[in-house]
Formats: C-alpha cells, structure tokens, sequence
C-alpha cells in the first residue's frame, strides 16, 4: 500500500491519530492507551502485515518521552513510524509490545534502563546495560553525573 | 579465564542448575555473561546480562560533531567498521542532499565488501575454534593478515580506519590497492577451497551443527535476526537488495537464502556470501571511475531539524542508523540499531531444549560481537 | 633370520651372571630391581619430554607457523624450562579436599602408565617383562587410570570437577571395550598372548599384512578407541569443555599438574607403541615372506630403530588427526563406541576367527 492509503486505513483504525511531517516514513503519534490494540491489528491484519519491527528507540524532548517504533512488512513492502507519548517523567509507562514482535522485549529494556519509561506487563522489565542499583535514567538531558560525565 | 562459579542453586522440585558462562570467556567472543540454567545437560532458558562494555556511545554523540561521530561508530562492530562509518555518511549526505562523486561510491562499495570478507574470515576462524578445530584459527587469520595490509596502505590503519567522512572520503586510495585487491582476490579464491577441506565438508562438524538451535523464518522476524543468520531461516532481509546504496545497484550478485535455520545452514550462508562478496569486488574494481576523492561540504556539518534513519547492510545484520536532528552541529538524539543486539535477542530461543556443548556452537554460528550489542 | 649384531639377550644374561656371581641371590634381584626401575622412570621422563616438544612441532607445522624455537637448538629445550616453570608454581591446597586421595591421584595415574610400559619389548631380549599374558596384562593395567582420574575429581571438592571426572570415566570405561575387542582380534590370527612371540610370529609379515581386510578393520578400531582412551584428538571434550566443567584436573597446580599432563603423552606413546607392536610388527623389520634377498637388506637396520620408527609413526598420525578435526560431544562421543564400533568389533572378531580357521591368511 503506498503512504496515502495506509493513512486513510490508519485513521480508520485510530481516528485520533496526529501525523507528522517526515521525508522517509509515514509518522503518526497516538496515544498511548491505544497503542497495543492498534499494534495488534498492525501485525495481524493481512493487507498491513507489518511483522518487522526494526528499530524500538526512546527519545528524550524535555516536556515529554517519546517512544518511537519503526515497523516494515516484509509481505506488503511498506513501512511506517509510530510514535507513542508520555509527559509523565516519573512514571510514565506504555504497554509492551513484546507479545506481538519478539524483538521488544530487550529493546523496550534498553528504552526503560536508558530513558526510564516503563512498560506494562513487561516480562522481565529490570535494566539492561546499567547495574541493578543504578540511580537515574543516562539518556535524559536532565541526566546529571559529575563522576561519569566530563563536560567540555 | 575461569569462568566465576555463581549461585549454583538446587531447586528440589524441579532439579535446575544455574551455571554461569561468564564475562570472561574463551567462547563468547567478547565481554558477555550468560546466566544458563540447566536441567542435567538440557538447557531450560538463557538470560544475558549485557553491559561489561557499554560506554555511552549514543550519549557521547549528542555533543558531537557528525564528522567527529565518524570514529565513534568505528568501535562498535569493530569488525565491520567501514561499514558502520558508511551508515552515518550516507545519513548525513542524504539529509544534506548532497551529491556524492561515482568515485566515491565505487570505492566505498569496494572497501565495504572487503571488509565483510575481513570480518567472515574472522568469524570462520573463531567458529572452528570453538568446534575444537584449533588450525582453523591460523588459517583465517592468515588470509585475513592479507586484507589488512590492503587496509594499512591505502588508510593508515589495520582494524579502525574512520576512513569515510561525510561527503566522501578522507584521502584517496593507494595507487597500489587496485592491483592488490585484485591479486587477494586471486589468492583467496584458491584459499576458500582448503576452508572448506577443513571444515565444512566434515562430518563431525555436521553432527555437530545440523539440525542445531533451529530459528524457524517467522521467528527470525519476529525477533529482527538480519543477516545471514536471518537469511539462513528464509528471511529475505539483505539491504542491499532491498534498500540499494552505494553501486550495489551495478553489481550483479544473489541473495543468499536457506531454509533450515540450524546452525550448519547458517555456517553456509557466510561461506557462499565470502564467494559473492569477491564476485561484487571483481565486478566494479576495474571500473572506478577518475573523480575528486569527495564532494564539497561546509565547514560545519548542520542537519536540517527532523527525523532521519539510514540502513546499511553490516556483516552481521541490519545496522539503522535513527537521528532526530534540531538543526544544531550536533544531533539531539542519535539512536543505533545494532543487529547483533536483535540476534542476541534470539539466542535465547534457539537454544532451549539444546545441551551445553551445542550452546557454544550456535553462540558460534550467530557470530555475535559484544561492543555493538553494548554501544 | 639373523640379529646376531643387534641381539641383547647375551648382553642382559652376561649383566645377569655378573651380578648373581659377586653378589647374594637376594642383593643380585635387588640390583636388577633397581637398575630396571631406574632406566624406566628414566625413560619415561626422556620420552615425555621430547613427547610434548614434538607435539609443539607438529602442530606449528599443521598450523602453518614455526613452534618453539628459542630455546635450544630449534627448540629443543623448551620443555625442559617448561618443567621448571611447573615446578616452581605454587602448590594451591584445597581447604575441604580429601588430602590423602587428592595427592594420591596424579601417582595413580603415573603408576598405571609405568606398569604397561614394563611388558613391551623394544627390541629382541630388551624387555621388561616377559608375561605369557602380555597382551591381557597390558590391557588390565592400562585400566588402573581410571582410578586416578575419578579419585582427582572427587576429591577436589568441586561439583564441577566431578563432572568433569565423571565423563572422562565413562568415555575410558567405554573405549576399553573397543581396544580390548580390536586386540583380541588380532590374538586370534597369532594364537599366543605373550609379546615376544607375537612379535616373533610377524618375521615374515606383519599382521596387519597377513590378516588383510579384518586385521585392517581391526587397526582402525583400534586407533580410534585408543585416542578416545587417552582423552585426545577429537575425542577431548572433557578436559577442553573448560566452557562450564574445567575437567577433573581443574584443582591441580604445579607438578601434580605436570604429572598429568606428562601421564597423558605417555599414554599415547604407549597406546601407539601397543599398535606398533601387534599390528605392524613391533622391532621386527618390514619382511615379505620369500623375498630372503630384501629380508636380508631390511635386516640391516637396527630393530630398535624400526620400532621407534613404527611407534614415532602412530604418534605422528594420532597428533594429525587432533590437530585437523573439530570435537566430539559427549553423547555422539558415546553413541560411536556403542553403536558403531562394539558391533564392528563383533562381527569382525567373528571373520577373523572364520578366516584363522579356513587358513585363509597369509
């Protein structure tokens, strides 16, 4: 499906999906509560058929934590971007998806050991590079660590 | 180089061991621990615990310039390291709109397959010798000696050259390197056959990996395993196929696939991939076009702000390279997708109901480098 | 045949006279005790050591690089500074380890090693020991290692090390059968256990001639359990799983290392000199029956040389193969003898003794 029929489908689904501009991918944010029902119909529905997720990332924009997905079908030849937003820096959480694409679930880990977002119903949510007792979340920009971090 | 024995815990009701392959390990080629739990000789389930050599890459670029970003990427898969080099140029040139000399693209093609001959030759040496087949190490290392004194003349170094920049390349090649690669091309051809004398075709390696830690094609997608460990369960996932960059486009080579999965068909993948890899040198090393050695970038290197991802095709896998740029010199996000991370991932899976023994030969098989899964 | 040059039955008698003409019955055995003991032991360590320094050799060679070759004349003497290094390391005593059978172990090893080297014979009246049950002899006291391994893995006190110990035991018990059974075969065809006169018996042809098509079978056999006996080549799971279970010598340091170490390159000259001796004819030289002009010729060079020549042989093929071959798991280590190998032997043995009895033999 080329990029103007995937959004008509992807409004169908979530009609309060917000799109963004992008060169590459078709980027749409949604929010979180709709996040694994919409993924479900993306992997299983067969003219979507996004089953490779390749790139789980966080990012950190100061007001809020983004979680990016980017999605490809290997059937179908498409590809899309879903983002997913949480302005809650302490607890902010999103549901996994690691039931729907297995590769989430050390991404989703890297996501909460490095920027602190969590993840419902998670497997086994713990930190992955960092050792258990670590303290703060290193991707944030707010990350302060005068032992660790040399600024220029 | 003992492993450090951890909680060696007997579960009565269930009779589980947990032993400890750990950090330090002649078998896991890197800094890697892998909590295995045992039921007698079977293994029940795997956890990795990652971190030994995480040193904040993606952090250390947000105050970064791109062209300084360059030998950062170098040291991640350290083993396919122009490659890694070649993700981040070709993001910056693309978003840049820049227009890169032919020149420049034939000899990064060129250099880019050499280096995942490089980095197979590694993987079959260090494979043998987690077989028990210790010659195998010297004659890979041999072969690949030739390689890097290639590398040495025309760049400088051995193993991390930062060779690419932005806009093309940071010097010309070597009068020589035309000539020299193709007199390895010549010798290797020759070579590959005592590999296979070796080690392939003996059978107490094929009982040793058929039929072992099997990944069925839906899971290799499911868990994002590229390259060939990917393409040995039927996972059609080269990007140069499918995402053409470079000249790749020019050359004419097949798409390796497999159906098994197991380990000795992911063993075969890199062997025939050693083979088409030297058919794409020959086809474009006579052909390299006369040009400028780069095109003309500004002084500083600003992207315009908005999201950006570029996928090359690493030896190992898929490398993404993701940047959410704000307009400023440096990037404010820069995310790497590393394909061993999502092969690792997998290991978990392939190795459930195997016996110790085996761990270590599909361990083997995913060829997986520790320095990329950590960044 | 005529070894009259190299025939050291009068030497040794002429020893033996002069002894029990000066000296009591009693102190004439003692001294012959003594003087045997002493060539042994010393045997053994010069075989030893040269062992490990061709292994080196060997496998540089098949590795396509150089080996040792700073420390004497090509090398010559870097075991000898090896052996110093063993044996300036520090002794580490297990806290909880039975004392007695940990230190008891490494000798248990050595001591079943000694014991088979006594029955061979290295050349016409240069042996030990001349038991008319040479051949079972050897294979019962080749046997006694097995105690040496198990006792050095439990008495470690590592849960680890007893695996280890407890696999090495298995693969030994196992192959025992096969090297057992590949011998008998060859017993057959010769009719006599005793070494003297198996070797005797090969003067104009040697066995692995003679027997042709079983007699062969029965080499390889006996080839391949005997490397799998000795824990070697591609048969080397247990030491080299150094993975998880760092084998049963894992607690060792220093000389009771090296004692193992020097043990398991002398049970592969001793396996190799077995081979030499039943199936390619041990000192006797290489004759073909009726061709009395090149018996003649072949007689000319010393037998000590040609079983030195033949054991060296099978040392430098078993060294080949462990060198070239990836390993064994534990379980296909297993299956091979069980199911492959025991009933080869079998049927094998069974030929042989059909051919023995139609006289269909050389």
């Amino acid at each position: 499906m080329d990029n103007a029929a995937l959004k008509e489908r992807i409004l169908g689904l979530v009609p309060d999906a917000e799109f963004l501009e992008n060169k590459q991918f078709l980027t749409f944010v949604i929010p979180p509560a709709k996040m694994h029902d919409l993924a479900l119909k993306l992997k299983f529905e067969t003219d979507l058929a996004f089953d490779y997720l390749f790139c789980l990332s966080g990012v950190d924009m100061v007001n809020y934590l983004e979680v990016v997905y980017h999605l490809e079908s290997t059937t179908q030849k498409h590809q899309l971007v879903l983002k997913v937003r949480t302005a809650d820096r302490e607890n902010g959480s999103v549901d996994t998806v690691c039931d729907i694409w297995r590769t989430a679930e050390l991404h989703e880990r890297e996501v909460y050991d490095l920027l602190g977002v969590k993840f419902n119903n998670h497997p086994d949510l713990r930190r992955f590079f960092l050792e258990e007792g670590w303290i703060g979340h290193p991707l944030r920009k707010d990350y302060v660590d005068e032992v660790n971090i040399v600024e220029f | 180089m003992k492993e450090i024995i951890n909680l060696p815990v007997k579960n009565v009701e269930e009779e589980e061991y947990h032993i400890n392959m750990g950090p330090q390990h002649p078998s896991t080629h890197g800094v890697l621990r892998l909590v295995v739990s045992l039921q007698g000789e079977i293994v029940k389930n795997l956890k990795p615990h990652c971190g030994y050599i995480h040193r904040g890459i993606e952090k250390m670029c947000e105050k970064d310039t791109y062209p300084q970003i360059i030998h950062l990427t170098d040291r991640m898969d350290y083993l396919s390291a122009h490659i890694n080099n070649h993700a981040v140029c070709l993001l910056v040139e693309n978003a840049l709109e820049v227009e890169v000399p032919e020149r420049v693209k034939y000899i990064r093609t060129i250099v880019d397959e050499l280096n995942r001959i490089a980095s197979h030759q590694l993987w079959w040496c260090s494979f043998g010798m987690d077989l028990g087949g210790l010659t195998c190490y010297f004659y890979g290392l041999r072969d690949r000696e030739k390689i890097l004194d290639i590398f040495e003349e025309s760049f400088g170094s051995r193993l991390l050259h930062s060779y690419y920049i932005p806009g093309g390349l940071m010097m010309d090649i070597h009068p020589n390197f035309q000539q020299r690669v193709k007199d390895f091309i010549k010798y290797f051809r020759k070579k590959i056959k005592d590999y296979d004398k070796i080690l392939s075709g003996n059978i107490i390696m094929h009982e040793r990996t058929r039929g072992v830690g099997v990944l069925s094609k839906e899971d290799a997608i499911s868990y994002g395993v590229t390259g060939p460990s990917g393409r040995a369960s039927g996972f059609s996932c080269d990007v140069r196929k499918h995402h053409p960059y470079g000249v790749y486009e020019k050359a004419d080579f097949k798409e390796i696939l497999g159906t098994a999965g197991d380990t000795l068909t992911r063993y075969n993948m890199r062997m025939l991939e050693m083979r088409e890899s030297m058919k794409i040198i020959e086809q474009l090393i006579d052909n390299i076009p006369a040009g400028d050695h780069a095109a003309k970038m500004k002084a500083v290197i600003k992207l315009p702000a908005g999201e950006y991802y570029q996928r090359v095709e690493a030896a190992r896998g898929e490398l993404g390279v993701y940047v959410v740029s704000d307009g400023n010199k440096s990037p404010y996000r820069m995310k790497f997708r590393s394909p061993n991370f999502s092969n690792l991932s997998a290991l978990d899976h392939m190795s459930r109901g195997c016996k110790i023994a085996d761990l270590v030969a599909i361990g083997g098989s995913l060829d997986y480098v520790i320095p990329d899964i950590d960044r | 045949m005529n070894f009259s040059i190299y025939d050291f039955t009068s030497f040794t008698q002429w020893i033996d006279k002069f002894l029990y003409d000066n000296l009591p019955a009693f102190w004439a055995v003692t001294v012959e005790m003594v003087i045997i003991g002493l060539l042994v032991l010393l045997f053994y360590a010069l075989v030893g050591l040269f062992l490990v320094y061709a292994e080196r050799k060997v496998c540089a060679f098949m590795q396509n690089r150089i080996g040792p070759n700073r420390v004497g004349p090509y090398g010559f003497f870097q075991t000898i500074a090896d052996l110093f290094k063993l044996l300036m390391k520090e002794l580490v005593y297990i806290k909880n380890a039975d004392k007695l059978l940990f230190n008891i172990a490494p000798f248990i090893v050595i001591i079943a090693s000694f014991m088979a080297i006594a029955a061979i014979p290295f050349a016409k009246g240069l042996h030990a020991i001349d038991f008319d049950i040479g051949v079972l002899y050897v294979i019962a006291v080749s046997s006694l290692g097995v105690i040496g391994i198990l006792l050095a893995g439990w008495s470690s006190n590592n849960k680890y090390s007893l695996i280890g110990a407890m696999r090495s035991g298995a693969q030994i018990v196992s192959y025992e059968l096969s090297v057992g059974l590949s011998l008998v075969t060859i017993i057959i065809l010769a009719g006599t256990m005793q070494f003297s006169a198996i070797v005797e018996g090969q003067a104009n042809g040697w066995f692995i001639f003679k027997g042709h098509i079983p007699a062969f079978i029965a080499f390889i056999i006996f080839l391949i359990a005997s490397t799998a006996e000795t824990n070697r080549g591609p048969f080397d799971l247990a030491e080299a799983e150094s993975e998880l279970t760092a084998g049963f010598h894992t607690e060792y340091s220093g000389i009771k290392f090296a004692f193992f170490f020097l043990a398991e390159y002398m049970n592969m000259f001793i396996v190799a000199s077995i081979a030499a001796t039943v199936f390619l004819g041990g000192w006797m030289p290489f004759h073909v029956g009726g061709w009395e002009g090149f018996n003649h010729i072949m007689d000319f060079i010393p037998p000590f040389v040609w079983y030195i020549g033949k054991t060296f042989f099978v040392i430098w093929v078993m060294m080949w193969f462990k060198w070239t071959f990836p390993r064994l798991r534990i379980d296909q280590l297993l299956t091979l003898e069980w199911k492959y190998l025991l009933p080869i032997n079998l049927v094998n043995i069974l030929i042989m003794a059909f051919i023995v009895l139609m006289g269909w033999h050389f």
